[in-house]
């Protein structure tokens, strides 16, 4: 990996992860959130690995990103108000710290671990992933087709309307009432 | 050829960025966004460590944890939308109804 597409990349990636906790407005944290998971992608060519960078722009900022928009557009309360984030200071200063404590520990722990492999010793092709889906790893793949299942039932369960039906029966007589 | 260590810095500040957008936004939704920066730092790691070791299962787990967090964004969405429908906000703090 070059060294110096590896800087450009991680500052594109740190600012626009920064400026996704920073902005005030809700849209443009999703936006900076989409620069941040493309810079991602661009990664993950670099570290030789072009399916998952692949994989990465299809369902992360194409699906994901997408997902999100709506999520504020449908979430907000009226239709000229900016979505705000109302973050105060005392919640800002010690989330700050928390942060900070674990980025300590974590860094720390990285440059102590004595035995971290040193250099990639040969590239992984496509061809292996897919043929380790469909072999070694097939329980994974198999519990992921499932969870992807539930979580498609159960995003409709909870999404959907509770008084459905009702609401239906209720309209009906409304309408024969007014011709 | 560049050691691991930058990388891993990276993701492990990434991860750190996560943390303080979940415990510093008061918006549901921002609080998704960060929960997504988290997934995308654990992300890189494993496509580091599968690079580096010269292993495809690393990759192949890095397919699973991003199908996986497209399921957590749907039915948190779900979650969030049911939540502006019960309270009509999506501020974090309003949503204490089982703890009161």
């Amino acid at each position: 990996m070059d060294p110096i597409a590896f800087g450009i990349v991680a500052a594109c990636l740190l600012l626009s992860a920064l400026f996704v906790v920073g902005s005030k407005n809700l849209v443009h944290a999703v936006l900076w959130l989409a620069v941040t998971l493309a810079s991602t992608a661009v990664l993950f060519v670099l570290l030789r690995a072009p399916f998952l960078a692949g994989i990465q722009v299809l369902l992360y900022t194409g699906g994901v990103i997408t997902l999100m928009l709506f999520g504020v557009m449908l979430t907000r309360r009226h239709e000229r108000v900016f979505i705000e984030n109302e973050t105060t200071r005392e919640r800002r200063l010690p989330a700050m710290l928390a942060a900070a404590v674990l980025f300590g520990v974590v860094s720390a722990s990285i440059y102590k671990t004595p035995s971290l492999p040193n250099g990639p010793v040969r590239t992984v092709t496509t061809d292996e992933i897919g043929r380790s889906f469909l072999t070694d790893q097939l329980l994974a793949f198999e519990v992921l087709s499932v969870l992807l299942l539930a979580a498609m039932i159960g995003a409709i369960v909870l999404a959907r309307k509770a008084d459905f039906g009702k609401e239906r029966s209720r309209v009906v007589p409304r309408r024969e009432k007014a011709t | 050829m560049m050691p691991i260590q930058p990388v891993l810095l990276l993701s492990a500040t990434l991860f750190s960025v996560g943390i303080y957008g979940v415990l510093s936004r008061r918006n549901v939704v921002g609080i998704l966004l960060s929960v997504e920066l988290m997934m995308n730092a654990v992300n890189i790691n494993l496509v580091t460590f599968s690079h580096y070791h010269g292993n495809h299962v690393g990759q192949v787990f890095a397919v699973f944890s991003i199908a996986l967090t497209v399921a957590e964004v749907v039915v948190g969405l779900a979650l969030v939308i049911l939540l502006y429908r019960a309270k009509s906000d999506v501020a974090i703090d309003g949503a204490q109804a089982l703890k009161e």
